[in-house]
């Protein structure tokens, strides 16, 4: 199939500035034509989806996921957790470097993008910013970018030492590559398992600080305002205090390339939902205080926040089923974050949906400059979601289409049900009752 | 490094927790707070009830049901009396322990309880070096799980024993408690609150009777916000202060295996907190002095102190068998028959 055209929709694109009713021509993976309903000249014989009452978005871009390949694809692999991907509504997606081995070379990168991984939607490898993500040596950037990657980072293991760090950031900008860093002094959090605070003071839990976090902010920060001239970009992962929010403010009233992300359960959820020892409710950065949430979603509501990443991290059943403090940090995400983004954002909290779709689509793709990604201008990739954006269902963590179900929104009502997800213009996900 | 952060403007009212599922089993005691004050009265009459059976018709009680004892950290105390209350109901024991078992070979919490579940035990007493074993325990198994201490979280019978032996001496001839049982007791516990699950279940048991505790350590070992652990519980950083306004007085070991690098001026130490006799006699000459055990003599408490007249130390670990038959009884008669035992249901919770 090399044409689609979706029928009777009504687009929002906040990239291009488009909000109303509209029927889309999808061509050999680009878009061919936008016209007003009925008005496509070119769509005769095309295979036609009717989006009557549906929005017809950009597809959604994660720039923070884990897709566990190559080496534990008992937990992930590329195919399953794009298709989980695709499932909600994504069609391009940044894969984190912490694979076994990690992703330092072109070689892994060039192996994840093969289409023998068998990916329902674009992926976009994230290369180690050094060797063996040890945060000693810096990797080779120019052939980590030619191979595919579009950024650096040493997720989960993040870069202390400060000479290193300013080598990366100067290296990357060098070759325009943007630097995403996990915020975390882990010399601050060793054996930690959540929240520093009363929460975690009853639970008998070690904590991690909020300055472990805003300390590194701030650091790095520092370390771009010396690299000023070389418009260093720092990305910050899964921001997740109110500290390293403020922090990020600042830098960028002072023309600093700072970006941040905020995940979906940073913006909802607190340490108190940790109950008893909920193991799907560890990750890493863990959930904070209801000072700090309320923080993520003031600086969501203001725009300070760049885009929503999911930190989509699978771990299989066996490995969260285990005493708190020795299961693995993370959370699965993909199919969770349109539906809670929608229902919280959007209706919850008056974020207008252009703004919701926004920080899904058309900023994260622009903050790693993924061209053609996050718009439905002419031309582009014909990267679409069309969803009902009234519908309320209920997420079931068993009918998830990744190999683990560590959610902690099992059970939780969604808004807005996904119909279709096109990826370059192949159906890469359909609703069973569409 | 402090940043101003700027103040919330929209009113978030974001999504609730949910409701805890625990406990599975109504036979089951992870922490102190699950109690009522109605299951504490209960569990001491109990308590006195059984220790004043005669063991003839005692061992009847629990006559070949099967408790296993699970222990990933070493005990002394709490093992043994455990153990003894259970055989004194007449129950068969078995002891697994982390090491000389498949513990060591890397099987699960999970495996290990549903393997017990298996071999016919109707309720696990768990010692665990991690927080919130007894949790995992309890959901996987559904068995009635005894929280005989969870890393540096809860230690619910040793509250029960020490609240048995408060009232011994302070409140004589009181057995059904209420909120005002013990009001206008003070209660200091001292030394490693931290690290600590005795000082927690304590906490979360003593002030619901009307007791107010007074926490004392060191920064270090006492961050301030434990005093946000419930209401009635507040700071005192000097412990001659929090001496003078208590009736009974709980020392706490420094616990050298949880302090992770950690480092202390153990003389310093002493200086400010050790209980010896002289501090004693000019501060608190009435009060009782209490110790969960295990003593570092000369570190927390001079031997004169733990071998003096105002110590309770020993009273304490005989409590702790009474009160360790009530839990056990309870345990059993009031879990659910999910091992398939029939006599053992729900509807007989409280016949005993």
């Amino acid at each position: 199939m090399t044409t689609l055209v979706i029928r009777g929709g009504h687009l929002i694109d906040p990239a291009a500035g488009v909000d109303g009713l509209k029927d889309i021509l999808l061509k050999d993976g680009r878009v061919a034509e936008i016209a007003s309903p009925g008005k496509l000249k070119s769509a005769n014989g095309a295979e036609a989806l009717d989006a009557t009452g549906l929005t017809v978005a950009p597809g959604l871009v994660d720039i923070h996921v884990h897709l566990r390949e190559p080496g534990q694809g008992y937990k992930e692999t590329i195919a399953t957790g794009t298709a989980a991907a695709a499932a909600g509504g994504f069609t391009s997606v940044a894969a984190m470097p912490n694979t076994r081995p990690v992703n330092d070379s072109p070689e892994i990168t060039r192996w994840m993008q093969s289409p023998e991984r068998g990916a329902s939607i674009r992926v976009f490898p994230i290369a180690a910013a050094t060797r063996g993500s040890k945060g000693e040596t810096i990797n080779d950037y120019a052939a980590l970018k030619s191979a595919g990657a579009v950024a650096v980072t040493d997720d989960g293991y993040p870069i202390l030492k400060d000479n290193i760090m300013r080598e990366t950031l100067a290296a990357a900008a060098r070759v325009g590559l943007s630097v995403i860093q996990h915020a975390e002094d882990t010399r601050l959090t060793q054996g930690a398992s959540m929240n520093a605070g009363p929460t975690a003071f009853k639970l008998g839990l070690r904590g991690m600080p909020a300055e472990a976090e805003s300390g590194m902010v701030e650091r790095d920060i520092r370390l771009v305002t010396e690299l000023r001239d070389a418009r260093a970009h720092l990305h910050v992962a899964h921001t997740s205090t109110a500290a390293a929010l403020a922090a990020v403010r600042r830098a960028r009233r002072s023309g600093l390339r700072v970006t941040c992300e905020v995940a979906p359960h940073h913006f909802l959820l607190t340490e108190e939902h940790v109950g008893h020892y909920d193991t799907n409710f560890k990750m890493n950065p863990p959930l904070r205080s209801a000072a700090d949430r309320d923080a993520m979603v003031e600086a969501i509501l203001d725009g300070v926040v760049d885009a929503i990443a999911t930190d989509h991290a699978p771990h299989a059943i066996h490995e969260k089923e285990v005493e708190f403090e020795h299961a693995p940090n993370g959370i699965t995400g993909l199919e969770t974050a349109l539906g809670l983004s929608l229902r919280w954002l959007h209706k919850e909290w008056k974020l207008p949906l252009g703004r919701v779709l926004s920080l899904l689509s058309a900023q994260p793709a622009a903050l790693l400059n993924l061209k053609g990604r996050g718009t439905l201008t002419v031309g582009s990739y014909a990267d679409v979601v069309v969803f009902d954006p009234k519908a309320e269902w209920i997420y079931s963590a068993r009918e998830t289409k990744s190999k683990s179900r560590n959610t902690p929104f099992d059970g939780w009502t969604m808004q807005g049900k996904i119909r279709w997800t096109i990826s370059e213009g192949r159906i890469a996900y359909a609703a069973e009752s569409a | 490094m402090t940043v101003p952060v700027p103040p919330v403007r929209r009113p978030i009212h974001p999504p609730p927790a949910p409701a805890s599922p625990f406990p599975y089993n109504p036979g089951s005691l992870l922490s102190a707070s699950d109690l009522s004050l109605d299951d504490v009265s209960h569990i001491l009459s109990r308590a006195t009830a059984l220790e004043n059976q005669d063991p003839l018709t005692r061992d009847r009680i629990l006559a070949k049901r099967r408790v296993a004892l699970l222990f990933y950290e070493s005990s002394t105390r709490t093992r043994t009396s455990f153990e003894l209350a259970a055989k004194a109901l007449g129950a068969d024991t078995t002891l697994v322990s982390s090491l000389s078992s498949s513990i060591e070979k890397g099987e699960t919490l999970k495996d290990t309880g549903l393997t017990l579940r298996a071999l016919g035990a109707e309720a696990i007493i768990l010692r665990h070096n991690s927080s919130g074993a007894p949790w995992l325990l309890e959901q996987e198994t559904h068995l009635p799980v005894l929280n005989a201490g969870d890393g540096m979280h809860e230690h619910p019978t040793q509250a029960l024993l020490d609240l048995r032996t408060i009232l011994a001496h302070l409140r004589p001839g009181a057995e059904a408690v209420n909120a005002e049982t013990i009001a206008g007791i003070t209660l200091t516990i001292a030394g490693d609150i931290l690290h600590s699950r005795v000082a927690r279940s304590n906490m979360l048991l003593l002030p619901r009777l009307g007791a107010r505790v007074l926490l004392c350590g060191p920064k270090e070992l006492l961050p301030e916000l434990a005093a946000q652990v419930g209401p009635g519980i507040e700071i005192e950083r000097d412990f001659e202060t929090a001496l003078r306004q208590s009736q009974a007085v709980m020392m706490l070991r420094i616990q050298a295996e949880r302090l992770v690098g950690l480092q202390l001026d153990l003389e310093q130490y002493k200086a400010n907190y050790q209980l010896t006799g002289q501090r004693l006699a000019a501060q608190a000459p009435d009060a009782i002095v209490m110790h969960p055990g295990p003593i570092i003599r000369g570190l927390e408490v001079t031997a004169s102190v733990a071998d003096g007249p105002q110590s309770v130390i020993l009273e304490q670990v005989r409590n702790g068998v009474a009160i360790r038959m009530a839990v056990v009884e309870r345990a059993i008669l009031a879990g659910h028959p999910l091992a398939g035992h029939a006599l053992a249901g729900p509807a007989q919770r409280g016949r005993a």
